[in-house]
């Protein structure tokens, strides 16, 4: 199972309009991808929640058809 | 959730003072993230139990209902959900995770 980059920037974006978002495909397989992601939705939050955000973003998808996106998130203040 | 699944994780979490939710064992880790936490602990001394959720496959989705994280590895200190493995090396990085070893008076080398 595999997803487009686009398609998990539109979802992050669609749940997080103000953030920045860069994604790299690490394998080139459309299946490990790596992103970095700020937004103001993070401020004051732990870095588990702020994942979590990541996470309910995609919609069920990670674990599911999307393997393995390493996260880093940014607050914007 | 399931109870008696639930009951088996807080009794898997009770058990073990530092638990890793892994694909593989910490000896043959089986998926990439599961090595890199796996290695961050080794690393720090740290003595801790590995949970093979490939061996079971009613504690790989209730723990991730447990802790409402859909990804494994799932690192736990002290019955404290930790976070994934890129929580776990940024923390590592930024020694908020050795911070959090010496607060649960876990052994570790610095």
């Amino acid at each position: 199972m595999t997803i487009k980059l686009e398609e998990i920037k539109s979802l992050i974006k669609e749940a997080m309009p103000d953030a920045e978002i860069s994604i790299k495909d690490l394998a080139g397989d459309d299946n490990h991808y790596s992103a970095t992601i700020k937004s103001k939705v993070f401020s004051g939050k732990s870095k588990i929640d702020q994942h979590k955000l990541v996470y309910k973003a995609l919609k069920g998808k990670m674990g599911n058809e999307l393997h393995a996106l390493a996260i880093n998130t940014e607050e914007i203040k | 959730m399931n109870d008696q699944i639930n009951i088996k994780i807080k009794n898997i979490l009770e058990k073990n003072q530092v638990c890793l939710f892994m694909k593989g064992t910490p000896e043959v880790p089986q998926c990439g993230f599961s090595l890199a936490v796996s290695n961050v602990l080794k690393h720090l001394g740290v003595k801790f139990n590995g949970i093979n959720v490939l061996e079971d496959l009613d504690v790989r989705e209730g723990i991730k209902k447990f802790s409402d994280w859909p990804t494994i590895p799932q690192l736990y200190v002290k019955g404290e959900f930790i976070g994934g493995c890129d929580i776990v090396k940024e923390m590592f990085e930024k020694k908020e995770l050795q911070a959090k070893f010496a607060e649960k008076n876990i052994p570790y080398n610095n």
